[in-house]
């Protein structure tokens, strides 16, 4: 899909961005330096944004609160027998018929103890059908305090549409993945992901998908899974 | 085909004299403002937040070149394709080509208003090829066959009856009056369109250069879909969205999240860094990234204007906007409305045809303030009027200023006008409102102020006559 024109069209684009910036703009940004220029390590940027608590309890605390506003359904259990309990209680609840989910530590102990048929998204997979899928059961790569936030990707959660495609989406997480903030969480993804390349797919999801398009009246499930369950294990 | 300044005076009479409309879309905004301030005092330090935000931006644009082709280097060492597009045309013909070559026969679109600048799902259904939109608000207007109103709120100026009845008219469902309902109807409607799709057209909110990624910012979860499941993804990206480094995210993120819909953090902020790579069980087989510049360059060689592309499109400037507030957001004519859209429009198509944009604002500033990467808005305005009048001065505006300059020159010449000015006030009913009117642009709808029949300098003489200090 290269036409002869996609190198000449580059280059062309460029001559005219380096002739635009002949002339130097003046940064207005700030009368009063606040970093030094083009730097941004983390520990500049957390300290703008929302404060977390420095303590495990502090951040777990914040992501149970953030959870409410969001109307995710967080809950800590002890164990994954617990955690398989509370999925077949969901089960029950909403009629599910059949659910989808990878492979992982997580899920493997979990998925083992489920009462509902299990459809596996590790190779290949039909689209059509995990659409039929009434949940979607993921780990994550981390759960982010100061937003409520699930970081997922790829690798760590089975692809992209696992997550996003059945009306429920669960994320099975460990104590040990919940981190402090947004800064925390790209320094994580650097140091697993930074040499080896990174996922194709990365996502922050903050609470179920949700619209206000209509009279900017907030309803659930607009595309994307209508309930967030996050499970936190030991 | 009526010039853009007309059509715009016409529309501004129209909408501003809609009144139940305009307090819809006042109290919509209300909604927001409140949310919004919440989520900004959950900041340590908002501004700092905003000036770094500003830095960062700086930073990209003014490297621009160096940093888009980082981004291109690093985005096709994963197998991304990256085609830089100089104008609509070439983006179109590129997209085109890639649909035709692979044998595409649906197309779902999530949100991206670079396609609105380029007319992209026109020229796609001319050669028979099916678009759907996927974000609600969008596809919304795609039925009605309207560009959106807001470009982050798509259908805000509509309610849930006249949406009740656009869906019943459409797509045959029943009527209802539950946003909830409406949201489901669109749901079933939409699901089989991503399944059948064999491309996905997605906007991006950033491009990093040091990763190759782009950056997705959504509530819906439609963009999502839109990237997973079709064979192919294309993102239509302007060139400007540039951040140098991942990180940079982690502080961009909850702005535009917060400064656009009042949320610390949009449902879904998602970053993609290639098509399916080995290992991975799903995914796109191929990613092309296109990048256009459709006249961004031309706002970038304006040195004292350049920060109006580190504009991360959040809406926030349209949202405390009191005059996007009143005429509404079709009025303008533009991609982009709001007070960046008057900034940048006459950038991108022509600073004569779209100077009357920078005249209709009161330079209240309130875009300033609320703008999260501290674009100078107002004092662009006032830019692109100086700019326009520089370079196309108005005679009748030129004489006007010299016979006033006469005027305060002449103390004579002025006290006798000061004498006459309530005598002629006096005949003024006469025309008053009228074409016949000098001052009708004024009187139409204003009362003009009456002049004092005793000039200060006169009172002053009195005053001294009767002995006060
Ligand atoms: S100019 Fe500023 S406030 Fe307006 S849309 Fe752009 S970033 Fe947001």
């Amino acid at each position: 899909m290269s036409s002869p024109s996609t190198a000449d069209s580059r280059d062309a684009l460029f001559a005219r961005i380096r002739e635009a910036l002949a002339n130097p703009a003046i940064s207005h940004a700030h009368e009063h330096p606040v970093h030094p220029a083009n730097v941004t390590p983390e520990a500049t940027l957390s300290q703008w944004l929302p404060a977390v608590g420095a303590t495990f309890e502090e951040q777990l605390d914040l992501f149970a609160r953030n959870s409410v506003d969001l109307k995710t359904e967080f809950k800590v259990v002890a164990s994954a027998e617990e955690a398989a309990a509370h999925l077949n209680a969901l089960a029950t609840e909403n009629k599910w018929t059949k659910v989808a989910t990878h492979r992982g530590s997580i899920n493997d102990a979990v998925a083992a103890q489920l009462t509902t048929p299990v459809y596996r998204v590790d190779d290949q997979f039909d689209k059509v059908q995990l659409e039929t899928c009434d949940a979607g059961i993921t780990e994550c790569e981390a759960l982010v305090a100061q937003t409520g936030s699930v970081c997922l990707t790829a690798p760590s959660s089975g692809g992209r549409s696992l997550s996003v495609l059945p009306p429920h989406h669960v994320v099975l997480a460990r104590r040990s993945q919940l981190i402090a903030d947004l800064p925390a969480a790209y320094a994580l993804l650097k140091t697993k992901y930074g040499a080896k390349g990174y996922p194709s797919f990365i996502s922050f999801t903050t609470g179920p998908s949700r619209t206000g398009d209509i009279e900017r009246i907030l309803v659930l499930g607009a595309h994307g899974p209508k309930k967030l369950t996050v499970l936190l294990l030991p | 085909m009526i010039a853009p300044k007309s059509l715009f005076k016409r529309d501004s009479a129209i909408n501003a004299a809609d009144v139940p409309r305009r307090t819809f879309v006042r109290n919509a905004l209300h909604g927001y403002e409140v949310k919004r301030d919440l989520n900004k005092a959950k900041f340590q330090d908002w501004q700092s937040a905003r000036e770094t935000a500003s830095e960062i931006k700086f930073e990209g644009i003014n490297h621009l070149d160096k940093y888009l082709a980082e981004f291109a280097k690093n985005a096709e060492a994963r197998g991304t394709k990256v085609f830089f597009a100089s104008t609509p045309t070439q983006a179109r013909e590129y997209i085109i080509n890639l649909a035709r070559e692979k044998n595409v026969r649906s197309i779902i679109k999530s949100k991206t208003m670079t396609s609105e600048e380029i007319h992209l799902n026109d020229a796609l259904e001319k050669e028979g090829f099916g678009v759907v939109e996927s974000d609600l608000g969008e596809f919304i207007q795609q039925l009605r066959n309207e560009p959106p109103y807001h470009f982050v709120f798509p259908c805000m100026h509509l309610k849930r009856d006249e949406i009740s009845q656009l869906f019943h008219d459409k797509i045959g469902s029943a009527q209802t009056d539950s946003p909830e309902e409406l949201t489901m109807i669109a749901r079933r409607f939409l699901r089989e369109k991503y399944i059948q799709a064999d491309m996905g057209i997605s906007g991006a909110n950033f491009i990093v250069a040091e990763t190759g990624m782009i950056s997705v910012t959504e509530n819906e979860g439609n963009a999502r879909l839109t990237t997973s499941l079709p064979k192919i993804h294309v993102a239509l990206v302007g060139i400007e969205k540039i951040l140098p480094k991942l990180e940079d995210l982690s502080l961009f993120l909850p702005m535009l999240g917060t400064a656009g819909a009042g949320q610390l953090m949009t449902g879904y902020n998602t970053m993609f860094g290639g098509p399916r790579q080995p290992g991975e069980t799903d995914g796109p087989e191929e990613f092309h990234v296109v990048l256009i510049d459709n006249h961004r360059t031309e706002l970038l060689a304006d040195a004292e204007q350049r920060d109006a592309l580190h504009c991360i499109r959040c809406g926030a400037c349209l949202n405390v906007c009191p005059v996007f507030k009143n005429i509404g957001g079709h009025t303008y004519g533009t991609t982009y409305a709001g007070p960046v859209g008057s900034v940048i429009t006459p950038h991108l198509r022509g600073l004569q045809d779209w100077k009357h944009l920078s005249g209709a604002s009161s330079l209240c500033g309130a875009c300033t303030e609320a703008c999260p990467v501290k674009i100078d808005l107002h004092h662009h305005l006032l830019q692109n009027r100086r700019n326009a009048a520089a370079e196309k001065p108005v005679w009748w505006e030129k004489s006007l200023w010299i016979g006033f300059a006469l005027l305060m020159r002449q103390p004579t010449l002025y006290y006798w006008l000061t004498k006459t000015a309530p005598i002629a006030q006096f005949f003024h009913p006469l025309v008053k409102g009228s074409i016949l009117d000098p001052m009708q642009a004024w009187t139409r709808t204003r009362e003009f102020p009456m002049s004092a029949t005793t000039t200060f300098k006169d009172y002053w003489k009195q005053k001294k006559k009767q002995g006060a200090r």
